[in-house]
C-alpha cells in the first residue's frame, strides 16, 4: 500500500524530463491492425533511405482490439471463392448502418480486404477450411484443402464471416510488421498525445508530441506526413459494472478516444461521431454472440421464454423503420431496438436459448462430432474473451444446459466494428468516385487522407464506413502506406517547423506532474487535495455525466434537448479542470492524457447527438425530443470541425452520396 | 482482481532481459515492486482479462481469479501457450474439469513473410504490393446510381 505523499506507481515522474527530438518521413502512430497494415506495406513503395518510425503505447506484440486474439475474420469478401462482390458489402454495411456511409471508402476497401486475409493464413494464422466431403476443419488440419489464394473454402458462419484459431492472431500479424518495418524503426510504451501543426504553412501536419511510460523522457517528433490509428473509445460512459468488473470491457478497455481527439484538436473534421455502438453480448462477461446466433443457430428469448423477435409486435415495430428494418438482415441497431423494447415492457431478462440450439444441432452429430462442437463453443469464448470462458466456469454454465443472459452493453464509439464514427478521410481518385469524397492537396488526391494535409487515418479512425473490422483495418492501414509514400514523393521538399518551443512542449506535457510536485506535500493523502485532481476522480465524473445525461445505460439510451444542454455545460467545466489534472507517476500520466482524450471524444459524440434532431440509430441511442428516423431532413452525414486557432466548433450537414445502387 | 501473482513463483524475470508481464501487458498494469522484485497487478480494475501476462509469464507465477462483481469464486481458466498449440484447463466452481487444445499458429515463430524484398512499381496506381506482384485486377461498381 502506498505511504502517504508516495505516488503509487512504481515509476515515479520527475520534474524534467529528458527530451528527445526526432525528425523522420513518416510517422505511424498506434499500433493495432491498422497500424500494423501500414507498418507492413509502407517499406515497399518509400525511398530506400526513408525514416519511418511507429509509436505504440504498449508493445506490439499485444496491442489494440486484437490482443487477445479473435475467434473470427469478419469481413473476408472471397473474391477467389466467388463468394461476394464489394458492391453487395456496400449494400450491407450501408443498411446496416441506417443507410449513410461513405460508399466509395466501403467498396474500395472491398477491393483489398482479401489480400490482407491472404497474408494472415501465408505468415500462420490457422483459418478453418470445409473439406471436399463437407466437414469442418480447424486452421491446422485444413492445411490439407489448400490457402484461401488458392481457393479453399473457408467455414463461413455468416455471408462475410470466416472462423479462425485466432488466439495468436495480433501477435503473428505484429511479427510479420516488426520484420517489415524493423524493430529500430518502432518506439513501445510511448504515448504520443497532441499532434502539431507546421509553423508556416496552414493546415498542414508537422510532427507530434508523447511521452514515455517507462522513463522520464519527453518525444517531439517532426514528421512529413503521418498515420494516425489508436483505435476508439472506452470507458466514456459508465460501464454497467463499476467495480472490478469495469475492466471488462466489451471493447479495448485502453482505447481512450486518442484517435479522434488528437486529429481533431488540430481541426481534422468529423463525421457521423453521433455514431456508436451498444453491442448486445453475454452479460457482464461481453463474450461474443456471433457465433450463437450464425454457427449455432441459438435463438434469444424473453422472460418468458417467447421468441420475441418474430412476434406480430417486433415486425410491426422493425416496419416502421423500413426498408432498413426490413431488410433480410436487420440492422444491429433495431436488433438491439427490439430487445430493449421487451426489456422497457418488464419483459426481461433476454435469454440466448445455448439448450435448445445445441439440442438441434446434436440430433444430427454423433458423440465425436457433438464433443468437437461444444469445444467450439468454448473456443469461441477462449480466443478471444477469456473472461466470459470463467464466468461459465464460475456459474457453472454448461451451454448445453444452461441459458445464458444476454444485454446491450454501455456505449462504445468505434469506426471499423458495426459503428461508424470518425474522422472525413479521401476516397480514392477513381473516376466512379464523387468529388465531393476527394480531398486534394496541391490538386493532387490522397486516398483516406483526413482534411489535415498530409494527416491519415485508418481502422476505427475512419468515419462512415463501419464493419471493416481486423483484416479491413489492416488492409486500410496498407492503403494509407500506399497514399502517404505518394505524398512524400510529391511533397519531398516540405521541411517540418513547429510554432512551439522545446520548454513549452515538455510543460505541456508533463503539467500533471509539475502541478504534482508542486502541490503533494500540502495534505497527507496524495489522492485529496484542493489544488489537483487525480485522472481516477476525473474519469468518475465523465461517465457519470455520459451516462445519466448522454444517452448512457442509466436512460435505456435516452436522452433529450435539455440533458443535451446540461451535459455540455458539465463538459465545459470538465475541459476547465483538466487544467488541474494531477499525476505522480508515468502511469498516472498515462491516465491523465487518456481522460483527456476522453472528455473531447465524448464532447463530439454529444454535440452531434444535438446537432442531428432524428433518432436514426434506434437501439443505440434515442433524442426523445425527435424520436424516429427523419430521412426527409437528416439523411445526410453530420460533420464538425474544431478550430484551433478560434476554439471554436462548426457543426454542419454533408450531403450523401449513393454511389451504389439499390 | 483479475491477473494476480503467486508470490512463491515469480522471480521478477530476474534472468531475463526484460519482465515480461511488464512487458506484454496492454493496458500497463503489471509492475515490479523493486524491493521486493515480485511484479503485482496495480490496476485490476482496468484488467481485461485478456491473459497476455498469464500467457507469457516464464514461471507460470500469473493466474486470473474472476471479477469479484460478478464471478462467483472457485472457478479458474489456464492457459499454456506453446508454439503451435494453446491448451486450456477451464475449473468449473462445482469441480468439473474441460481441457481444450486449439492450434495458434501454423508456422515456426518467427517465420512470417514480411516480403522484405518486394518494392512496388506503380506509386501511382491504388494495388498493395502484394497485389501488384500478383497482377491482380481491381473491381470497379457493377453499376452506379
Amino acid at each position: 500500500m502506498a505511504l502517504p505523499n508516495k505516488p503509487l506507481g512504481e515509476l515515479k515522474a520527475v520534474k524534467d524530463p529528458e527530451v528527445e527530438e526526432l525528425e523522420v518521413d513518416y510517422l505511424i502512430v498506434g499500433g493495432g491492425m491498422a497500424a500494423t497494415g501500414t507498418a507492413f506495406e509502407i517499406k515497399k513503395w518509400a525511398k530506400e533511405d526513408a525514416k519511418i518510425l511507429l509509436v505504440d503505447k504498449a508493445s506490439l506484440e499485444r496491442s489494440g482490439a486484437v490482443a487477445q486474439g479473435l475467434s473470427a475474420i469478419n469481413t473476408y469478401i472471397g473474391t477467389a471463392q466467388g463468394d461476394n462482390t464489394p458492391d453487395d458489402y456496400v449494400r450491407m454495411v450501408r443498411n446496416d448502418l441506417m443507410g449513410i456511409v461513405r460508399e466509395d471508402l466501403i467498396f474500395d476497401l472491398g477491393n483489398h480486404v482479401d489480400d490482407s486475409v491472404y497474408l494472415f493464413e501465408e505468415w500462420g494464422l490457422p483459418i478453418w477450411k470445409m473439406s471436399d466431403d463437407g466437414k469442418k476443419l480447424d486452421g491446422k488440419k485444413g492445411m490439407k484443402v489448400g490457402t484461401l489464394k488458392s481457393g479453399a473454402t473457408p467455414v463461413r458462419t455468416g455471408k462475410w464471416q470466416i472462423m479462425i484459431n485466432g488466439e495468436s492472431y495480433k501477435r503473428i500479424v505484429a511479427e510479420a510488421a516488426k520484420l517489415a518495418l524493423g524493430e529500430d524503426n518502432i518506439l513501445e510504451r510511448v504515448f504520443i498525445v497532441e499532434l502539431l501543426l507546421d509553423a508556416n504553412e496552414e493546415n498542414r501536419i508537422a510532427g507530434a508530441v508523447g511521452f514515455s511510460v517507462r522513463e522520464n523522457k519527453v518525444y517531439i517528433i517532426k514528421c512529413n506526413t503521418m498515420m494516425v490509428a489508436c483505435g476508439g473509445a472506452v470507458n466514456i460512459y459508465q460501464p454497467r459494472s463499476v467495480g472490478e468488473g469495469k475492466g471488462r470491457a466489451w471493447y479495448p478497455i485502453w482505447n481512450a478516444g486518442s484517435t479522434y481527439t488528437m486529429c481533431m484538436k488540430v481541426g481534422a473534421e468529423l463525421t457521423m461521431m453521433e455514431n456508436r455502438f451498444t453491442p448486445s453480448r453475454y452479460k457482464d462477461g461481453y463474450g461474443p454472440v456471433g457465433a450463437w446466433f450464425l454457427l449455432f443457430k441459438a435463438k434469444t428469448l424473453n422472460g418468458l421464454g417467447e421468441g420475441y423477435v418474430g412476434s406480430e409486435a417486433a415486425q410491426a415495430e422493425l416496419q416502421k423503420y423500413a426498408p432498413y428494418g426490413t431488410a433480410a438482415i436487420t440492422p444491429t441497431c433495431l436488433r438491439n431496438h427490439l430487445m430493449i423494447f421487451e426489456m422497457k415492457e418488464g419483459r426481461g431478462p433476454i435469454m440466448m436459448d445455448t439448450v435448445n440450439a445445441l439440442k438441434t444441432m446434436g440430433e444430427k452429430l454423433d458423440k465425436r462430432e457433438m464433443k468437437a462442437l461444444e469445444s467450439e463453443a468454448w473456443e469461441n469464448f477462449l480466443d478471444m474473451t477469456c473472461g466470459q470462458a470463467n464466468l461459465w466456469c464460475g456459474t457453472n454454465t454448461e451451454p448445453a444446459v444452461k441459458n445464458s443472459e444476454i444485454m446491450p452493453t454501455e456505449p462504445y464509439l468505434l469506426g471499423s466494428h458495426s459503428g461508424c464514427c470518425g474522422l472525413w478521410v479521401s476516397g480514392p481518385d477513381f473516376d466512379w468516385v464523387p468529388e465531393e469524397y476527394k480531398i486534394r492537396y496541391k490538386e493532387k488526391v490522397y486516398n483516406r487522407m483526413t482534411t489535415v494535409n498530409g494527416l491519415f487515418t485508418s481502422g476505427d479512425g475512419v468515419g462512415a464506413s463501419g464493419h471493416k473490422f481486423s483484416s479491413g483495418s489492416h488492409a486500410e492501414g496498407r492503403q494509407c502506406a500506399k497514399s502517404m509514400a505518394r505524398f512524400v514523393r510529391d511533397n519531398a521538399d516540405f521541411k517540418p517547423a513547429i510554432s512551439q518551443s522545446n520548454e513549452e512542449l515538455v510543460d505541456l506535457v508533463y503539467k500533471p506532474v509539475r502541478l504534482f510536485l508542486e502541490h503533494c506535500d500540502y495534505t497527507t493523502a496524495i489522492d485529496i487535495n484542493p489544488n489537483y485532481l487525480k485522472p481516477e476522480g476525473m474519469t468518475y465524473r465523465l461517465m457519470k455525466a455520459a451516462h445519466e445525461y448522454g444517452a448512457g445505460t442509466a436512460t435505456y439510451y435516452q436522452t433529450s434537448s435539455k440533458s443535451l444542454e446540461m451535459v455540455m455545460e458539465m463538459l465545459q467545466l470538465m475541459h476547465e479542470d483538466c487544467e488541474k489534472l494531477a499525476a505522480g507517476d508515468l502511469h498516472e500520466l498515462m491516465r491523465a492524457w487518456e481522460i483527456e482524450h476522453r472528455i473531447w471524444t465524448l464532447e463530439s459524440h454529444l454535440r452531434h447527438i444535438q446537432f442531428r434532431k432524428e433518432t436514426r440509430y434506434p437501439g443505440f441511442y434515442y433524442q426523445s425530443d425527435y424520436p424516429g428516423v427523419d430521412d426527409e431532413n437528416w439523411f445526410c452525414f453530420v460533420n464538425s470541425k474544431y478550430d484551433p486557432k478560434a476554439k471554436s466548433w462548426d457543426i454542419f450537414k454533408k450531403d450523401y452520396i449513393q454511389i451504389i445502387p439499390d | 482482481m483479475p491477473s494476480f501473482v503467486i508470490t512463491e513463483k515469480c522471480d521478477g524475470c530476474k534472468g531475463g532481459d526484460k519482465t515480461a508481464c511488464m512487458y506484454i501487458c496492454p493496458n500497463d498494469l503489471m509492475v515490479l515492486e523493486p524491493n521486493s522484485m515480485l511484479a503485482y497487478n496495480q490496476e485490476p480494475d482496468q484488467c481485461w482479462e485478456c491473459f497476455s501476462c498469464v500467457k507469457i509469464c516464464p514461471t507460470q507465477a500469473i493466474e486470473v481469479r474472476g471479477y469479484a462483481d460478478f464471478v462467483p469464486l472457485g472457478s479458474s481458466i489456464m492457459p499454456m501457450l506453446g508454439t503451435e498449440d494453446v491448451m486450456w484447463t477451464c475449473k468449473f466452481r462445482n469441480g468439473t474439469i474441460k481441457r481444450f487444445k486449439f492450434p495458434i499458429r501454423t508456422t515456426p515463430e518467427g517465420a512470417a513473410n514480411a516480403y522484405a524484398d518486394l518494392k512496388g512499381k506503380d506509386l501511382d496506381s491504388e494495388l498493395l504490393a502484394t497485389e501488384e506482384a500478383d497482377g491482380y485486377v481491381m473491381l470497379t461498381p457493377i453499376a452506379t446510381v
